[in-house]
């Protein structure tokens, strides 16, 4: 008799405890549906956040790609800009004559003044320091106009190329080698 | 060919010599001849010809100034007027003023003039000329007496007196050596003559002018550019050059002392100006047709003639001394060469042919010869041809010193200036006689100095 009372009693706190188990799991369960509920929501909103950035960064990528294309092709003009005023068109001496590759330079510079239909440039005529300061201007000055000539002949208006001679008052190389004189031998062209 | 004439004519005597009272510089500076000059006959000339190529110099003695007062002043400003005779008479390239050390005796203690002089004293040292001075100075007046003799035939030859300012002691003696030089070559020289030319300034070319040894150079143009090729007018008071002050080459006619002028600035390169002898006229290369080439032009600018017309550039005209003919620089043979047109007839004739270079030609103020610059062994050097030679055979100036360019004849045409790189390859103004020898710095400056313009003025009675 004793014995079955205990058998009870621990069966009692048994349901007991087992409903105070479930109340509990309950309670939890309920809280947990709200923070599933905000979940989705953060989560939306993050997915929406993440996706606008994506389309940010793509933008953005975008962008950068034509600035970066811009700046590439800028760097290209003022690159054949460079190329038309720095590469000189070069001579041998006491001569005005066009060489195969001074007439190759010139048909590039030809290119470059019609993809560039506003620019007027200076073609100046210059010498080697050897002969005398006279005959260097007149030299020059052939030089400058041979070169224009060309350009008039492959359809560049002369309206836009004027030429002056410096004669040997402009060395690039003051130096005596014949390298420097080939260098100072030269007609080059300066944008207006 | 010329001949040799250096000989002293022994028994050569000068004209009856008038005498002659002048007045220069506003009456600042008294010239007086105060000596009748024993009735003598025959040619004035004939001591030394300055144009022969075999010119032996003449040995000349100048003695110390005779202080006729004696005081510091006097003694010091005599030095100063023996130092810069001596100067003058050795830049000639004709004379060789003898060493004083050699000397016999001392007129400035025995005496100045005719009677006091004891000829065989300087024979015997090989003078074949003398020169005695005396001074006289008071409160800062000076009074020159000198005098040339003909040691040989112990004759007075020349003697002047002078009065000015002690400031004027150059000019004084140069004065006496423009006499000596007539007296001597039948020319005046160069004492009165100047040289223009070109030097850098703060990395530009402006143009200068120095007196005829070098001293005095003043700055002319303040163009902050390149101006280049200065060329005298006959009378000395109009300089033409070339400038790129406006961006291209163009040709500035300048009044010295009036400061107006003009610019010739028309289309494409305006060079090479050259004054027409007696006229204030000029000729010049201009390249408006499209072509280099030779034109007359007024004082004004305004282009009055066409000289040249030919393929090939023309420049770099110089007139005949008489004007009626211009020899220039023309490429259309192929290669640049002296040509010669006459301005009449128009006939051109070709001077040069030896060489593939040959221009900047410069015509003898006697008119027989041109002188140039020829290109060869990739060295340019000076060169000089006679007209009136059969063979034509170009003569060389200056050889193995580097570069040598723009000559210059000197108004008597007893010298010759030029461009040169000899000294440390910098180029700098150095003159030479007719013949190429006495070749020597002329001055000193700082910076890079090159085409020498000679003068025309030679006489300086005007």
């Amino acid at each position: 008799m004793n014995r079955k009372l205990w058998i009870n009693l621990m069966a009692a706190m048994l349901v007991a405890g087992l409903f105070m188990t479930v109340s509990c799991a309950k309670k939890t369960i309920v809280s947990d549906g709200t923070t599933i509920e905000d979940q989705a929501k953060m989560e939306a909103e993050a997915q929406a956040k993440a996706l606008a950035e994506q389309e940010r960064i793509k933008t953005q990528e975008i962008e950068d790609q034509m600035a970066r294309e811009q700046a590439l092709k800028e760097a290209k003009i003022l690159a054949a800009q460079n190329r038309f005023t720095h590469q000189n068109i070069h001579f041998e001496f006491d001569s005005a004559l066009l060489s195969s590759m001074a007439k190759v330079l010139i048909k590039e510079k030809a290119e470059w003044l019609g993809s560039n239909s506003g620019v007027a440039v200076v073609i100046q005529g210059h010498c080697d320091e050897r002969g005398t300061t006279d005959y260097n201007i007149a030299l020059g000055e052939r030089r400058a106009i041979a070169v224009r000539n060309y350009l008039v002949n492959l359809g560049i208006s002369g309206s836009r190329l004027t030429t002056v001679s410096f004669g040997e008052e402009k060395p690039l190389d003051s130096g005596t080698s014949e390298a420097a004189y080939r260098k100072n031998r030269r007609a080059q062209f300066v944008i207006k | 060919m010329n001949e040799i004439r250096l000989n002293k004519m022994y028994g050569g005597k000068s004209r009856c010599q008038q005498l002659r009272c002048r007045i220069f510089l506003a009456g600042l500076l008294f010239l007086v001849c105060f000596f009748w000059l024993a009735p003598l006959q025959a040619k004035e000339v004939d001591y030394i010809n300055i144009s022969s190529p075999f010119l032996n110099k003449i040995p000349i003695a100048i003695t110390q100034f005779k202080a006729f007062n004696g005081h510091a002043v006097e003694v010091a400003l005599g030095k100063k007027a023996e130092q810069i005779l001596e100067d003058g008479l050795g830049f000639t390239g004709y004379l060789k003023v003898l060493d004083p050390a050699a000397f016999l005796s001392s007129p400035a203690q025995t005496g100045i003039q005719l009677g006091q002089i004891n000829f065989r004293d300087w024979t015997g040292i090989g003078a074949d000329l003398l020169i005695t001075g005396g001074i006289e100075e008071q409160e800062n007046q000076v009074t020159l007496k000198l005098r040339l003799f003909d040691t040989l035939n112990s004759k007075l030859v020349v003697g002047k007196i002078y009065t000015g300012a002690s400031s004027q002691i150059r000019r004084m003696i140069h004065l006496f050596c423009s006499e000596v030089s007539h007296k001597l070559t039948g020319n005046w020289g160069v004492f009165n003559s100047k040289i223009s030319f070109v030097s850098t300034v703060n990395g530009h070319k402006e143009i200068f002018v120095c007196e005829f040894d070098g001293h005095n150079p003043k700055q002319i143009t303040h163009h902050q550019s390149i101006s280049l090729s200065p060329n005298w007018s006959f009378d000395g008071r109009w300089l033409a050059y070339v400038s790129y002050a406006r961006g291209k080459p163009d040709i500035y006619i300048k009044n010295l002392k009036e400061k107006r002028g003009a610019i010739v600035n028309q289309n494409g390169s305006n060079i090479s100006p050259d004054w027409m002898p007696g006229q204030l006229n000029l000729a010049a290369a201009l390249s408006f047709s499209g072509n280099q080439e030779i034109y007359l032009l007024t004082k004004k600018g305004e282009v009055t003639k066409r000289i040249t017309n030919s393929r090939g550039v023309n420049l770099s005209p110089t007139f005949s001394p008489d004007g009626k003919k211009i020899a220039f620089t023309s490429s259309r043979g192929g290669t640049p060469q002296i040509y010669i047109k006459d301005l009449d007839s128009g006939d051109v004739k070709r001077v040069t042919f030896k060489g593939r270079y040959n221009t900047s030609p410069a015509w003898s103020p006697d008119g027989k010869k041109i002188a140039y610059v020829g290109i060869e062994k990739n060295k340019i050097n000076i060169f000089v041809i006679n007209l009136t030679s059969v063979s034509g055979m170009p003569v060389q100036l200056t050889m193995n010193q580097q570069d040598n360019e723009d000559p210059s004849w000197s108004p008597d045409g007893s010298l010759i200036a030029f461009t040169s790189n000899r000294e440390g390859g910098v180029s700098r103004l150095f003159v030479m006689t007719s013949a190429g020898t006495d070749q020597r710095r002329l001055l000193t400056l700082t910076g890079k100095q090159s085409q020498p313009g000679w003068s025309k003025s030679t006489s300086f009675e005007n």
